[in-house]
């Protein structure tokens, strides 16, 4: 754009200044709270009560880091999440990829019918309670697979996957037709290879989504052990609950209190730290599910 | 594609022209595509189509022991009950208050965010800026409430800066009147960034030329948005605001679980929080499933209503 030689009037310009101002006072709303409690998480908990954030060495302590590896309880709600998380998306994208590709397919005798029963779903549910009866019907209550299993297959996602197939070059598939290949090799060998940024794109949709739930895990799950690492966290932050592991025995009230607080801080790092250092990487992936979704 | 036109092709069999119009054939020739759907179908059927089915317990007295066709029919008890009952009223203002209020104050701030955006002329910086904004969405809801609580504590850093303005700090999370507030700034502060992508893919098709001559023609920078970038944009916020508001009625539940103490609850309890509580936790199985049926259908009421209003007024619609 070659806008900057054509305008502009003295308004223009003020109004492109003060654009300036206002997104970098967004960037500073919007990264100040996350810094703050990073750096909270590094300092002993009485400086960061009675002064704030300080930069002085003598200030910082990882105790909060050590005590929660020390337990263990909330690096087992981290193996349990990625358990979780990653059969979710499993279960999700196989289901979800094959689905989308058999839509996709011109004159699928039944399209319509099929499209009607997946769609209708997104206008109307059962609800809790119904769905909460369902699960513990089928004896997964209190198991894994009240997690992995509702919710895997989301109708949005097939649409997607389905709009994405379709605009893939049908010339490769009927060479591959013509040459006498099945619909299975068809698939395997020539829509699989194209599609390797759909498939990105929703299986990080879908892990991310798993990774950071909690309340499915809340109503379906009793025992401590299955935890994923959000549950945790929420007995933690919320409830404020201190693991017996992170504490020593004789202590004073204030003194728990304040630990309590410090071990939030590292809490909140550890269980956010790891999408926050691998977003970026991925970021393109967000932009071009979001415009394969804007296509429908 | 596996049309019955290649099928004549690759098998040259005269037989398989007269079968072309049989569905049962097609199926027969193409049983691997229904395969492939089979696994997505069953469970939508399991864990979509049963619970529908299990939702008639709305109209019956449920009794684990009985059964869902055994339990009796009660006809619309449930739901007389929850209309009737005392918290009713509350519950029901408080859900319309917070979906609502966090539609119009949080719809168009990622509008206003791309069209800001837009105007970042060095593609580096915009690259950057959009990089932390969409940092928040991927911070799950539990760490999200808990750093509410943190910052909103008696102790925390902003009652510590209120201090030095006020003689005492304020306990914002067990005061009902600033429920709202927390819960609509937080999500905003969180979702923004990252539903501005949509509209910043939207203005980036926009093509520089439809600026350039507007500008010869002495169009300002505001007209200019006004003009080209927000007619842009028309279309996409049209079917977002549908949806939206087809989903107003089950907004931000889980948030509102978390953020909920037992002294804002006048505030924070809406529909899908009570559904819980009393579905679940105490176990009123039908009563429960009453109040989620009597939301669902109004989400379902909403969201017809105002795809048809919206193709009324403009043409632009959902389904």
């Amino acid at each position: 754009m070659n806008n900057k030689l054509i305008n502009n009037s003295k308004t223009d310009r003020f109004i492109l200044f003060l654009n300036k101002i206002v997104l970098s006072l967004i960037v500073l709303i919007v990264t100040v709270p996350l810094l703050y409690v990073l750096l909270g998480s590094f300092l002993q908990p009485d400086v960061l009560l009675t002064r704030g954030i300080s930069f002085d060495p003598s200030h910082w302590t990882i105790d909060g880091y050590v005590r929660i590896f020390q337990d263990g309880t909330i690096m087992r709600g981290f193996f349990n999440s990625i358990i979780y998380a990653t059969g979710f998306t499993l279960v999700a994208i196989v289901f979800t990829i094959m689905a989308g590709y058999s839509l996709s397919v011109d004159g699928l005798v039944g399209k319509k019918a099929i499209m009607i029963y997946f769609i209708f779903t997104m206008f109307f549910n059962g609800g809790m309670v119904p769905t909460y009866l369902l699960v513990r019907e089928l004896g997964m209550l209190n198991t894994p697979w009240a997690i992995i299993l509702p919710g895997a297959i989301t109708v949005w996602n097939i649409i997607l996957a389905r709009t994405y197939f379709k605009g893939l070059p049908v010339a490769l598939k009927e060479a591959a037709m013509i040459d006498g290949a099945s619909d299975t090799r068809i698939f395997l060998s020539i829509i699989l290879p194209l599609s390797k940024p759909i498939i990105f794109v929703l299986a990080l949709y879908s892990f991310i989504g798993q990774w950071n739930a909690y309340f499915n895990a809340m109503i379906y799950l009793e025992d401590r052990s299955l935890y994923p690492l959000q549950l945790i966290l929420r007995d933690i932050l919320i409830q404020n609950e201190v693991q017996p592991g992170m504490i020593g025995d004789q202590m004073a009230r204030a003194e728990l209190q304040r630990l309590a607080e410090m071990i939030k801080y590292s809490a909140i790092v550890i269980a956010s730290l790891p999408l926050m250092i691998m977003y970026p990487f991925f970021q393109k992936y967000f932009e071009k599910g979001v415009m394969v979704g804007s296509l429908k | 594609m596996a049309t019955p036109k290649s099928d004549t092709i690759t098998s040259g069999m005269p037989q398989a022209e007269k079968k072309k119009n049989s569905p049962l054939a097609y199926i027969r020739k193409n049983y691997i595509l229904y395969l492939f759907l089979l696994p997505a179908i069953i469970l939508v059927f399991v864990f979509n189509y049963i619970p529908m089915y299990g939702v008639t317990i709305a109209f019956k007295d449920f009794s684990p022991l009985k059964g869902i066709a055994a339990s009796e029919w009660v006809g619309l008890e449930h739901f007389r009950k929850f209309l009737e009952s005392p918290n009713f009223q509350q519950i029901f203002v408080n859900t319309i208050k917070l979906s609502t209020f966090e539609l119009l104050l949080g719809f168009p701030v990622p509008i206003i965010l791309a069209l800001m955006l837009n105007q970042v002329r060095r593609a580096g910086i915009k690259k950057n800026i959009q990089l932390v904004i969409y940092a928040p969405h991927f911070i799950s809801v539990v760490v999200i409430a808990g750093m509410i609580f943190i910052f909103l504590s008696p102790a925390g850093p902003l009652n510590a800066l209120l201090g030095l303005v006020l003689d005492r700090p304020v306990s914002f999370m067990s005061e009902p009147g600033y429920f709202r507030t927390i819960f609509i700034a937080s999500g905003i502060w969180q979702g923004a960034g990252f539903a501005s992508i949509i509209y910043v893919a939207a203005l980036s098709n926009v093509d520089p030329q439809l600026h350039d001559a507007a500008t010869i023609d002495g169009a300002s920078l505001l007209q200019r948005i006004r003009h080209i970038d927000l007619q842009t944009l028309k279309p996409t916020m049209t079917v977002l605001f549908i949806l939206a508001v087809g989903g107003i009625m089950t907004i931000g539940f889980e948030k509102a679980y978390l953020l909920q103490t037992s002294m804002n609850l006048p505030a924070s309890e809406i529909i899908d929080t009570y559904v819980y509580k009393r579905g679940l936790q105490a176990a009123d199985w039908s009563f429960g499933a009453a109040i989620g049926l009597f939301n669902s259908v109004i989400s379902l009421i909403l969201l017809v209503t105002v795809n048809f209003i919206v193709k009324k007024v403009n043409g632009e619609t959902l389904y």
